[in-house]
């Protein structure tokens, strides 16, 4: 095991305060010395109107991926809803390249039972799951303990704190199929199914989710900021970040960089080239800068010195365009979105200068072509022929009209497909083919094959009665 | 099929964890199967849907949907490598080879296609899975062996990480 990670001065831990802290562990107990379960205490007190009011006055948004806020998704909940409302908590983190809700799990998971039974009570919920990817047997166990231990405590179970309000958790784990990530497919895996993501609308599972009832899906790091929204109030926790785009978020850098990790920053409080640079100590001695996938496997790839016209407005209140480039892009929702890609689940996976796009380009195809659930006849087969074509690329067949090729499949993909994996899936062919086109006529070489001469064409031969 | 008592009183246990739908406990059913006898057998599934009052195809589309699950036994000692972009970027390729060559076990390259089934030894001893990202992409290379996770995997480390499962 690596060595525990002192958190970098530029970062601002809240939800990560515990993580790694030399002498804190999982149990309740060593939770309990820390101010652990005040807030649920604070939160019982109040109305649940109240603290779903000040979700929304935080501006709270999904970390899962959308970015979606919070506070408007538990608004979709009708007042006075006699269907019983199940909330869930989506910790199945697949998406490559993130690696955040892990650490939350396994070394502090009572602060995310803090925040569930909180967002429990806020919502009206009496039974709640918690989806865990199947490859976290030991994290699952994790957790079990946690609600037992919370059980004993009266913070979980029958009449919690005295209040009359019951609830239960239970974790149910996946089994390594990445599309129970997508909220209507993990809905259907929660029900004993096929992960098969479910036809919109209604495009929200608060409409009908879990057995066709309204259901709220929430990610592991979301759920965890509302005991702090809690503790803050929504107005302080919006001081944080940016306007609508508020709070801390929690950035996992991999790949080429000194000291790749993960990080907790103030949204928009820094750009990509600092935390490559100042966070994680730059490149690797003699190598430069390739490419950035900002925000999950999924997101659209910068190119190294590409430059983006960003609006912005001005002290007069005018607005005002200005050049940045990819270094210069601030790490937020909006900004990120505005340059043409996404902030998605805040994985960001840097290549230097002894990269082969085509090859990076490929593994992603592996990986979608394998986890596409097959429901949809563009994403079943065009992950697969994206895959194919990076295949043939890479094994020196690849054919003048391959980038072509890919471009034309991965653009009838996104938007034809029952959930946004379509999208996920052809978003690295569309952005890697489009602004690394070099690399892939460099291996698309071989000509088109010529047709066939027409004394040889099954007409021909058939018509000389043969 | 016999079924020990303690996985009978795991099996109730897990469909008390779904008031709502018997149905919902399928997946929980299907671990606590594998884990007790390594994989699904058509004798498992069987009994399963006979629990949960449902058709044989119900648990066996789930056997085949889920890459988790497996239709026959994996090595005594399991190693999932993970093959995904960062891991990759990290030497995924390269320490899935040397634990082949430590296994005695051959395997394909990881663009050459996934490992399901896994590949397993002569002597049944270990098996090698290449799966999808771990969720650890900042410490690569990663892997599991059975239920432990092992992460920045130096290539020369394997040998003693393997000897404690002999
Ligand atoms: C293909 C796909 C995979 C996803 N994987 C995850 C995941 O692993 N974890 C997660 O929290 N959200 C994932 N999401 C997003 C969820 O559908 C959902 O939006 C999210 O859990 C909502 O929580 P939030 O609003 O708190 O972010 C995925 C979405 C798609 C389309
Ligand atoms: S887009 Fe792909 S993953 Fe989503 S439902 Fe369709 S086939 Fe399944
Ligand atoms: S890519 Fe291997 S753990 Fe994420």
């Amino acid at each position: 095991m690596p060595a525990p990670r002192i958190p970098h001065p530029r970062e601002k831990r809240i939800v990560f305060a515990n993580i790694d802290r030399e002498g804190y562990t999982p149990d309740i107990a060593c939770y309990l010395r820390n101010g652990g379960y005040e807030d649920l205490k604070k939160a019982v007190k109040m109305a649940p109107a109240e603290i779903v009011a000040e979700v929304k006055t935080s501006s709270l948004r999904g970390r899962g991926g959308a970015g979606f806020p919070c506070g408007v998704k538990w608004g979709f909940i009708r007042p006075g809803e006699t269907k019983p409302i199940y909330l869930i908590c989506n910790a199945d983190e697949s998406e490559p390249g993130t690696f955040k809700d892990r650490y939350i799990i396994h070394q502090d998971p009572h602060q995310l039972m803090e925040g569930m039974i909180i967002s429990a009570f806020a919502l009206n919920v009496h039974l709640a799951y918690l989806y865990i990817r199947g490859e976290f047997p030991q994290g699952a166990q994790i957790l079990e303990q946690a609600i037992a231990e919370a059980k004993e405590k009266g913070f979980l179970g029958k009449n919690i704190l005295g209040t009359g309000f019951d609830l239960e958790i239970y974790v149910h784990r996946g089994a390594g199929a990445y599309i129970c990530g997508e909220e209507t497919g993990l809905i259907e895996s929660l029900e004993g199914k096929r992960a098969y993501p479910r036809i919109k609308p209604p495009y929200f599972p608060a409409v009908l989710g879990l057995y066709q009832c309204p259901t709220i899906v929430n990610n592991v790091e979301t759920l965890c900021h509302v005991k702090h929204i809690v503790r803050m109030g929504g107005a302080e926790y919006a001081k944080i970040g940016k306007p609508n785009n508020t709070g801390t978020r929690i950035v996992g850098v991999s790949g080429d960089v000194v000291k790749p990790g993960y990080f907790e920053i103030e949204v928009g409080s820094m750009t990509l080239g600092e935390l490559i640079n100042d966070l994680c100590g730059g490149l690797k001695p003699g190598r430069t800068l390739k490419a950035i996938i900002p925000g999950g496997s999924s997101a659209k790839v910068f190119r190294a010195g590409e430059k983006f016209k960003i609006k912005s407005k001005a002290a007069d209140g005018s607005m005002v365009e200005t050049e940045i480039g990819v270094l210069d892009i601030p790490l937020d929702f909006d900004t990120m979105a505005a340059c043409g890609s996404m902030a998605g689940s805040g994985g960001v996976i840097v290549m230097d200068d002894t990269r082969d796009m085509v090859e990076a380009l490929n593994n992603l195809n592996h990986f979608y072509a394998h986890e596409s659930c097959g429901q949809c006849t563009p994403c079943r087969e065009g992950s697969l022929w994206m895959q194919k074509i990076t295949d043939r690329l890479l094994a020196g067949g690849g054919v003048e009209s391959d980038p072509g090729l890919l471009e034309s499949v991965s653009n009838n993909i996104a938007g034809k497909t029952i959930c946004a994996f379509g999208e996920a899936c052809s978003w690295p062919t569309m952005s890697f083919v489009a602004k690394f086109p070099e690399e892939f006529a460099a291996r698309a070489k071989k000509q088109v094959p010529p047709p066939t001469p027409p004394e040889f064409l099954s007409e021909t031969l058939i018509g000389a009665g043969h | 099929m016999q079924i020990p008592t303690e996985l009978l009183a795991k099996i109730d246990e897990a469909i008390s964890h779904y008031p709502v739908s018997k149905r919902s406990a399928s997946l929980p059913l299907l671990h606590l199967f594998q884990e007790q006898f390594g994989y699904i057998s058509d004798e498992s599934i069987a009994w399963i849907a006979d629990k949960l009052g449902l058709e044989q195809i119900n648990i066996l589309e789930l056997v085949t949907f889920y890459p988790m699950f497996r239709r026959e036994p994996a090595g005594k000692v399991h190693i999932r490598v993970c093959r995904t972009l960062s891991c990759a970027l990290a030497g995924a390729d390269d320490l899935k080879t040397k634990l082949s060559e430590a296994t005695g076990i051959h395997c394909s390259k990881h663009h050459e296609g996934f490992s399901h089934p896994p590949e397993v030894s002569p002597d049944g001893q270990f098996s090698i899975e290449s799966v999808e990202c771990l969720a650890s992409c900042g410490s690569g290379p990663v892997m599991m062996i059975n239920d432990d996770f092992y992460e920045a995997v130096a290539p020369e480390t394997i040998q003693e990480i393997l000897s404690k499962y002999k």
